[in-house]
């Protein structure tokens, strides 16, 4: 009974001897208008290069607006005057040994920062004690903006290159902490499983497993890092400097050159582009088991 | 022989005329808080057995298999529990590591100049060689689990402790694993528990199937039927209703279960 009975339930057809029942509702032709495609919601198709459309038309703006005299020179210099001075800058080799002192700064604060990150978010992620000792310092400290600290630090360390450096290292510090220690805290309870059961030492477990897992969240928290340690550059550069890009354009205000403010935010700005794509560069590199997936 | 927890009572004088088993439980107790999951279990595998544990969900198959795995750090317990020294573990999920090359996860944690060598025959044994420099992410379901396999196997375990470890397959993928975890227990010799809520797969792979119920073992039977196993076999049959009626699914759970309503209403 049952066979015969699910066979007759699975069977599309309907029974032999049922009358075939007129349907009018499925005999009407579709409306033709039902088979147009819809209204696209989605913001459709992207545009090839659009990235570099808003750019390309604030700066079209940018040298209209200055040829017809719309833009007063003493606000926003003209385009080509910025490019010449900038020239000039090179010329008399102003803007390298800027560019070189700030780039040093930036690069020892940074490794500084992140080797301070590093070491106490492992010490942290690792053991109980250390998270207990260290996390909460580290919370209190992510509260207070590295810079309200300036004032202290000034005192302490005065206006040279260690207040800087140190400034620097201690914006860093914090987004480094805080991604490794996430990564380091986030690794699959299943893996440490694993390696109990393949009797991995403790050793060979920090290396097999938990360097590599908490890898992604460190490089995470460089790019954080890398962002912050511009950012606080800029500032201690501005506050008490005789050198750098920050000290050449605060001079440039003194003397109302505007050109040479706009050369040293667009040697910022390429900085910043640079570094980040340096580090997702080294983020590509390193992560390539998961890239394989991403595409 | 390994002793986790409990009283570790005369594992050298137990060897009489007997074959020393791989596995010997005695009065298991595992609770997570006042809830005893094993209640004073007893098993005993012999080497190179191949016995399948059967469970409805939460009848402790899965403490059963992590105790004997050493992996229950925060339970409280009592028994005797002997286990062999080299016990391997493989789970449900493949459980490789994302960062490391299928390489890398077979040899994990494997010393001596020659644990490429080893890893890259047990790759083979597994039907994946030239897979070596594969990423995890790039292989299949069954891919994966094969590599879990090869890892498991390139440690020549005495005991090898599968948590369903089928169970993620798909049906056509789970028979060809099915062949190849018999070809290569039949290769190694080592003893084996294999959890699984499949009685189809408990028959086909098992020399004795043992059903938990309550924290006890509730029934321990030997299947002795000759290969290839199957379906048509009335033998076979009459095992598999006699397992599932242990395990609760009457003959009226089973199969396509016809409707109670009417049969006319239906066609109607």
């Amino acid at each position: 009974m049952s066979t015969g009975l699910s066979k007759e339930r699975l069977a599309p057809a309907k029974p032999a001897d049922a009358a075939p029942e007129p349907s009018p509702e499925r005999e009407t032709p579709v409306p033709v208008a039902r088979l147009r495609p819809r209204r696209r919601l989605g913001p459709g198709r992207p545009i090839p290069y659009g990235w570099a459309l808003g750019p390309l038309l604030l700066l079209a703006v940018w040298s209209v607006g200055s040829a017809a005299g719309l833009i007063d020179p003493r606000n926003i210099s003209e385009p080509w005057t910025v490019v010449t001075t900038a020239n000039d800058l090179i010329a008399q080799g102003r803007l390298q040994s800027s560019l070189w002192t700030s780039a040093q700064r930036v690069l020892i604060g940074l490794l500084s920062g992140v080797a301070a990150g590093l070491v106490l978010a492992l010490v942290s992620g690792l053991s109980r004690l250390g998270e207990a000792v260290i996390d909460g310092p580290v919370q209190i400290k992510r509260a207070i903006p590295s810079l309200a600290l300036i004032p202290l630090l000034i005192l302490w360390f005065g206006i040279g290159e260690s207040m800087k450096i140190i400034t620097i290292a201690l914006a860093v510090l914090v987004p480094v902490y805080i991604h490794t220690h996430n990564g380091l805290r986030t690794i699959d309870s299943r893996y440490v499983e694993l390696a109990e059961t393949v009797r991995l030492r403790r050793r060979e477990f920090l290396r097999h497993v938990v360097i590599p897992g908490a890898l992604p969240g460190f490089l995470l928290g460089m790019r954080f890092a890398v962002t912050n340690a511009w950012l606080a550059l800029v500032v201690v550069e501005q506050v008490n400097a005789t050198s750098g890009i920050g000290y050449m354009m605060e001079l440039a205000r003194t003397y109302g050159q505007t050109e040479i403010i706009i050369v040293g935010l667009v040697v910022y700005g390429l900085l910043g582009l640079v570094s980040d794509g340096a580090v997702r560069l080294a983020e590509r590199r390193a992560l390539s088991w998961r890239r394989t997936l991403a595409g | 022989m390994a002793t986790h927890t409990g009283r570790l009572t005369g594992t050298n004088a137990a060897t009489v005329a007997e074959e020393r088993p791989a596995v010997r439980i005695e009065g298991l107790v595992r609770a997570f808080g006042d809830r005893r999951v094993l209640d004073g279990l007893d098993l005993t595998i012999r080497p190179g057995e191949f016995v399948a544990l059967l469970g409805r969900s939460g009848s402790g198959k899965s403490t059963l298999l992590r105790a004997l795995a050493g992996l229950d750090h925060a339970l409280t317990g009592a028994g005797e529990l002997s286990v062999p020294d080299h016990a391997s573990v493989v789970f449900q999920d493949a459980r490789l590591l994302p960062w490391k090359r299928v390489l890398g996860n077979v040899v994990l944690g494997l010393d001596g100049p020659d644990a490429v060598e080893r890893g890259t025959a047990a790759l083979a044994e597994v039907g994946l060689a030239g897979r070596e420099r594969a990423w995890p992410v790039e292989l299949s379901g069954g891919e994966q689990q094969r590599v879990s396999l090869a890892r498991s196997l390139v440690r020549e375990p005495q005991l090898l402790l599968a948590d369903e470890p089928f169970g993620a397959l798909d049906a056509l993928t789970r028979i060809r694993m099915h062949a190849l975890l018999r070809r290569l227990c039949e290769r190694h010799r080592p003893a084996v528990l294999l959890v699984t809520h499949d009685v189809d797969e408990a028959i086909v792979l098992a020399d004795r199937v043992a059903v938990l119920d309550e924290g006890r073992i509730a029934a321990d039977l030997t299947v002795d039927l000759p290969p290839p196993r199957h379906h048509g076999d009335p033998e076979y049959t009459v095992l598999r209703d006699r397992l599932l009626g242990l395990l609760g699914v009457d003959q009226l759970d089973q199969i396509d279960q016809p409707d109670q309503t009417d049969p006319d209403e239906t066609v109607r």
